[in-house]
């Protein structure tokens, strides 16, 4: 690693206030998109697959081949659509807020040239309701980049036409599911949809869409200006870039960082959270928000890419650490996570309905010490039964993620807690600390 | 609530709002996209969308009442009952979980004679859980309306309270 550069957050100013769009101009911003409309929409698709960028928001799937599969040329269909998945709303992460809040800019340049990379005519950007700065912030931004020829018609001459809209959501977890977030944008009840067709296919109306997230657009203009080979080249591991890491719980520094793709999960907590406070050790994290298995305190070595943290039985998820300290029962936080996932599902898949909350019951009893040594026995069935595809989404097979891994790594706080028939941490489950 | 409050809540929309709904409908690909952004209006200025309202809107966007109520009722944010001048979102999640969100819980239960899902007395606070704001890096976290509140504790809390009348 000869350098530490950090694209995604070089523009962020003291205090946190946004670059305005001279500001950003004279920051060098922009460039990347009259590149970009002097390549073709193929050769940008070309550069960002060989650049390996995958998505940013918990699935990695490559950006590339995702635009790829949106049909183009003459006779392809219109309208066609870029949707930005700014709906953060998986427990434990909080990284895109900071590029929509602190670099607006940076996010419009971004979604001008995916539009155009797949040709699209229409841009929303689906933010949760509860980012206030960032909606107000981005509402400002587009309005700048109108008046300064980067969004309309006739985009700096080239004859391409984007329209963007910012859109913010009525508030529900479920909205993040990429089809989901398109039936939403209908003003219909957001369910998702089953595939096949693929969104690139028939999306939003019908029509062909690609939905990505918030960090992972980021890095397209940085791509385009740069080139693949300098974005590999920032990442320690086989994927391309830099990574919004973040990481909260009992460590002394809590907070994001952005740092080569691949940093080890310890260099994190240790070197830039600044380790555990005193008096807490750290147990076990989900590596990438309430969606990712656990990954215990024997692999902390693990580099924080998509396959190093498969390979510890977990996934990177969004990237985004949460600590389990010694002073927090895991049961119960299993209980608060799957309370969680039972009370966003949407409702619609009968084995998410009816399963989650079931799960979340046991849970809850056994943490009151009232659990049976069946309970585990049917807490796996489960695991089984919902991780399987028996569902529309990933909310039910992401919500047995840490379920699983608790089973196996938990088991002896589980048959103690059924044991003894009380909560081993029963006199701080309510604590401040 | 008077009965005063109570009939204004139940006036019809009047000309002014229902044209900035039917802007939004106009402004839509499709009318039914604006719903959200229109009982978003709704509540802006009701503090929540009465029956009566939630029809008026679906009319404006050619849908059916049903058809726009089971939009509503999904989501968090959209309010079909009646809440207090300010509402607390109190981060429910495992980031705050793990930093003492059940404290924070206990403590503004108690400073306000709720539950969770309640209106206090004077009609000044609704207290509900919401999930994780992304404020992790200063949990536990709360909103109240549209302000942000981090790093909370009983006094924080307090001094918090104070500031909304």
């Amino acid at each position: 690693m000869t350098t530490m550069e950090k694209p995604l957050t070089a523009m962020l100013q003291p205090g946190g206030i946004p670059l305005d769009v001279t500001g950003y101009e004279r920051a060098g911003g922009y460039q990347a998109l009259r590149k970009a409309l002097t390549m073709t929409p193929e050769a940008i698709i070309g550069e960002v697959k060989r650049s390996k960028l995958r998505g940013r928001g918990g699935g990695g799937f490559a950006t590339g081949r995702k635009w790829e599969a949106v049909p183009t040329g003459a006779d392809a269909p219109r309208q066609r659509y870029l949707v930005v998945n700014a709906d953060e709303m998986e427990p434990g992460s909080f990284k895109d807020r900071l590029l929509l809040e602190q670099t607006p800019h940076q996010m419009i340049e971004s979604v001008i040239i995916s539009a155009f990379a797949i040709q699209a005519d229409i841009a929303y950007i689906f933010v949760r309701a509860e980012y206030v700065l960032a909606l107000g912030r981005l509402a400002r931004a587009v309005a700048e980049a109108q008046a300064h020829g980067y969004v309309g018609t006739n985009i700096l001459g080239s004859g391409f036409a984007l329209t963007i809209h910012v859109h913010a959501s009525g508030g529900r977890y479920i909205c993040g599911e990429s089809s989901a977030m398109l039936t939403a944008l209908e003003g219909r009840r957001p369910i998702p949809r089953s595939r096949p067709p693929r969104s690139a296919q028939s999306g939003l109306w019908g029509k062909p869409s690609v939905v990505n997230n918030v960090e992972t657009l980021c890095n397209v203009p940085h791509i385009i200006e740069r080139g693949a080979d300098w974005f590999l080249s920032l990442s320690r591991g086989a994927d391309g870039g830099t990574k919004l890491y973040g990481l909260s719980g009992r460590v002394k520094r809590p907070g994001l960082w952005e740092l080569p793709l691949g940093t080890s999960l310890n260099e994190i907590l240790e070197e830039h959270a600044g380790g555990m406070q005193a008096g807490y050790e750290c147990r076990a994290v989900l590596p990438g928000g309430a969606s990712t298995a656990f990954v215990m305190a024997a692999d902390f070595d693990v580099a924080m890419d998509f396959t190093s943290v498969q390979k510890v039985g977990s996934s990177l998820g969004t990237g985004n650490i949460m600590a389990l300290d010694d002073r927090r029962c895991p049961i119960g936080m299993l209980r608060n996570l799957e309370h969680f996932f039972a009370q966003e599902s949407c409702g619609w898949c009968t084995p998410c309905r009816d399963g989650l909350p079931w799960v979340e019951r046991i849970l809850a009893a056994i943490e009151a010490g009232e659990g049976e040594p069946e309970d585990l026995e049917t807490l796996a069935h489960h695991v089984a039964f919902l991780s399987s595809d028996g569902t529309f989404c990933d909310l039910a097979p992401g919500a047995m993620a840490p379920l699983g891994s608790a089973l196996k790594h938990f088991r002896a706080e589980f048959e103690q807690h059924i044991k003894e028939k009380c909560c081993p941490w029963h006199d701080t489950a309510e604590t401040w600390a | 609530m008077s009965t005063a409050e109570q009939d204004r809540k139940d006036a019809p929309l009047d000309a002014a709002l229902r044209q900035e709904i039917a802007a939004l409908a106009q402004h839509a690909e499709y009318k039914r996209a604006a719903g959200t952004d229109a009982l978003k209006l709704v509540q802006k200025r009701f503090g929540f969308v009465s029956d009566q309202h939630l029809a008026e809107v679906a009319a404006l966007l050619e849908m059916t009442p049903a058809e726009l109520d089971s939009v509503a009722t999904f989501y968090n944010l959209i309010f079909r009952r009646p809440v207090g001048r300010h509402v607390i979102l109190l981060c429910d999640s495992v980031a705050c979980w793990v930093m003492g969100e059940a404290a924070a819980r206990n403590h503004l239960c108690a400073r306000l004679g709720v539950n969770l899902g309640e209106t206090t007395q004077d009609g000044r606070f609704t207290l509900l859980p919401i999930v994780c704001l992304g404020h992790c890096d200063h949990a536990p976290a709360m909103m109240v309306d549209e302000d942000q509140h981090g790093d909370l504790d009983a006094a924080r809390l307090d001094a918090i309270l104070e500031g909304y009348r």
